[in-house]
């Protein structure tokens, strides 16, 4: 049964008035930390986790710098640099793109489906305190020496304690959104009539439940055997060994899955009409969801293509169920909604550019990943893998500013400037491509993964490095000028209005910040676009 | 000007809690299933040595001075199994509006719940092994640690949704049905750890 909720958090009001000064201040802040309001939640997870996107960015400028010079320059010991390695990818999967991710739906998801606020608020607000607590734990333990393989144990603990933590959070603030899709949508609002990023947020969040506990399990096996006797999972050097998994390819493609929904809900918006292959699109998003199975099986799965053709099929129907399924999923996406623009006059938004090219980038580093697995090409342990994971979470992290630059309107009542999104948008698509290719290059010339200093190989190594720090940089600059133009835009920029992209569905149609309870009314839906059978008087 | 669309009709009961702990399910599954996979996959990979009799090679996993209490094993699953029918007569009663009957079922789930997390407690007095003795000792204890963690949350469901009964909302049986789901999936778990922990070792 699908029902509307009948109210929101207590302490869910946008403002605290009649108070001055200081008090007031303080008033404010205590209500943004106690809000069960799922647009301060989702608003506090895109602001915190932005400084994580930022951090992670530096630190993969910084071992872009380091590697330039393979002999001679060294910003970082020989003995901790792997430790930065694991950072850059902690940072970037667990303390930027998914938790911003994850911000954007908890905003946005709950006025998509018409409710008037998220199922288990509570949980949710309960999700972002653990993984803020849990995310700032890793990062006083990489300070201190204790990532995997660090040297000091009371940090390494004190890491996988707060890996721990941050999972919980993440995980309960999946459940709150896949229940908030499963039961909270408006009266008349099927599961296929429910918006792409709902879906895709339903597909996502169950993925996230059905994977990060997986992750859990091993932490906390490593957590137990690292505080006694270390003597099943390898102690500080054998955390890697157990957790590599969720920071690589497969497991990142669901960190990302709420990209492909993006791109299908912004591209509807901008055809201006109902999407025909609608349901091609809700079968995409959920073909490119097996990515899961990684995450059930926890390693690679690679093909031989040698021996008889049984041998071959035996290895090449694993190998294609693993790898190429997640990559039919967003071409299928991808497909429908180019197919959309091409049979339709389109008009151009701003947060489109940027969806559109986080899609492109994460498709080029599930194919990267799809080639790394067959064992002939011998790529597996060089800086190839490295590239898939570029192309995949940066483009996560374009996702990330079509997100907050289209729904951003919504929950802070002004817009963007539409140049910078878009000049962002394609810089952070250059850089990602700069960073990520000289890497595809420097794999097949055999440039070891996760070694900065020491190697050598035939080819210009210093130049391959050298583009790929640059591409890094680019792709800083490029996330600094989107939140300094997010902080103006968001501030000081034009007023949205309630539907400033004449768009489909719900949440356009409550006003521009949202208030507290969503909406005044419960509505009745009747089609895929309710915004638009208005529009149109059910035509088009 | 917002948009106006049609009023719908007023909210009706859902299912939220019990959807919700449906999903939470879901991850309970995968981390168990994972925690097991991972203890099965060691057991396979544990290397071989001859039996003390020198008449087999066996594998060399479990820890010679061991000592798996079993009654108090399956005296918990069944406790157990006799939780979940006190969590499904909760259910039943809260159907058809039973406060007193419902109340009762609920408290004697936690109860039950209560004895389960006792006899995992003696496990772990009776067991004869430390955690950082072996990798056995290390991943038994992870593994009915996060069962007893589990159970805890279990008994902890109890007491809120006893107080939401005796507190008068019994029509709304949405906690109730939560309340029973999660003691099904509990038990559904701790079958699991008991085939391969206790039994196959």
């Amino acid at each position: 049964m699908t029902t509307i909720d009948t109210h929101a958090g207590a302490n869910s009001s946008g403002s605290v008035a009649g108070s001055g000064g200081a008090a007031a201040t303080l008033l404010a802040v205590a209500d943004w930390l106690t809000s069960t309001d799922h647009k301060k939640i989702g608003r506090l997870f895109i602001v915190l986790a932005s400084a994580g996107a930022l951090l992670s960015v530096v630190i993969g400028v910084l071992l872009g710098f380091e590697r330039m010079d393979s002999d001679s320059f060294q910003l970082f010991a020989d003995d901790n640099i792997g430790q930065f390695f694991t950072f850059f990818r902690v940072e970037l999967v667990f303390g930027a793109v998914l938790p911003m991710l994850i911000g954007i739906a908890i905003a946005v998801v709950p006025i998509q489906v018409g409710a008037r606020s998220i199922a288990f608020a509570r949980g949710a607000s309960f999700g972002l305190w653990s993984w803020l607590a849990g995310i700032v734990m890793v990062e006083i333990a990489y300070l201190g020496n204790g990532g995997p393989g660090g040297g000091n144990e009371t940090m390494v603990d004190l890491f996988l304690l707060g890996m721990l933590l941050l999972i919980v959070g993440l995980v309960f603030a999946a459940v709150s959104l896949v229940v908030t899709v499963l039961n909270s949508r408006a009266p008349g609002m099927t599961l296929e009539r429910a918006p792409l990023f709902a879906w895709g947020a339903l597909v996502g969040g169950s993925a996230l439940v059905f994977t990060l506990p997986a992750l859990g399990a091993n932490l906390i096996y490593n957590f137990v055997d690292h505080r006694n006797g270390r003597v099943a999972f390898g102690g500080n050097f054998g955390v890697v060994d157990w957790i590599g998994w969720s920071l690589s390819q497969p497991q990142t493609y669901v960190f990302v899955l709420l990209a492909l929904a993006m791109l299908a809900e912004i591209a509807t918006v901008v055809s201006g009409a109902r999407h025909k292959l609608r349901g091609v699109v809700l079968a995409g998003i959920g073909i490119a969801a097996t990515s899961v199975l990684g995450g059930v099986i926890q390693q690679q799965q690679t093909m031989g293509w040698d021996g008889s053709l049984s041998d071959k099929l035996r290895d090449f129907v694993p190998w294609a169920i693993f790898n190429l399924l997640p990559i039919l999923g967003a071409m299928t996406v991808l497909g429908a909604s180019m197919f959309l623009l091409v049979t339709r006059r389109p008009r151009i938004i701003a947060p489109f550019v940027p969806a559109l090219l986080s899609v492109v980038a994460v498709i080029v580093g599930m194919h990267g990943h799809a080639l790394s697995t067959i064992s002939s090409t011998n790529v597996a342990t060089t800086v190839f893998e490295e590239a898939e994971f570029i192309f995949v979470m940066y483009g996560g992290l374009i996702a990330v500013m079509a997100g907050v630059s289209y729904w951003g309107p919504k929950l802070w009542g002004r817009l963007m400037p539409t140049s910078a999104v878009m000049g962002t948008g394609v810089l952070a698509f250059l850089g990602t491509f700069l960073a990520g290719l000289p890497y595809f290059v420097a794999g097949f010339a055999d440039q070891p993964a996760g070694v900065a200093n020491g190697f050598s190989y035939d080819g210009p190594q210093e130049a391959w490095n050298l583009l790929s720090t640059a591409g890094h940089v680019i792709v800083l600059v490029a996330v600094l000028g989107f939140v300094a133009a997010a902080l103006t835009g968001f501030r000081n920029g034009s007023a949205a209005g309630d539907d400033p992209w004449n768009a489909h569905t719900l949440e356009w149609a409550t006003p521009s910040p949202a208030p507290a309870d969503n909406f005044a009314e419960v509505a009745v839906v009747k089609s895929a676009e309710p915004l638009l059978d208005l529009k149109t008087g059910g035509a088009s | 000007m917002s948009i106006a669309l049609p009023a719908g009709p007023q909210p009706s009961p859902n299912r939220r809690i019990t959807i919700g702990t449906a999903v939470f399910g879901a991850g309970i599954a995968a981390m168990i299933g994972s925690m097991l996979a991972i203890w099965l996959k060691f057991r396979a990979d544990a290397p071989t040595r001859e039996s003390s009799d020198g008449l087999k090679i066996i594998k060399d996993w479990l820890p010679a001075d061991v000592v798996i209490p079993e009654t108090a094993t399956n005296v918990m699953l069944v406790t157990l199994v006799v939780a979940c029918v006190m969590g499904q007569w909760a259910s039943y009663a809260a159907r058809r509006h039973d406060r007193s009957h419902a109340s009762i079922a609920i408290a004697l789930t936690g109860f039950f719940g209560l004895a389960a997390l006792n006899a995992q407690f003696f496990i772990f007095r009776e067991i004869g092994i430390g955690v950082a003795d072996s990798a056995y000792g290390a991943m038994f204890f992870a593994i009915c640690g996060v069962l007893a963690l589990l159970i805890t949350i279990g008994v902890v469901y109890s007491v809120a949704a006893w107080f939401r009964v005796i507190g008068g909302r019994v029509t709304d049986g949405d906690a109730v049905y939560g309340h029973a789901l999660y003691w099904y999936i509990l038990t559904a778990a701790m079958t699991a750890v008991w085939l391969v922990v206790y039994v196959q070792k």
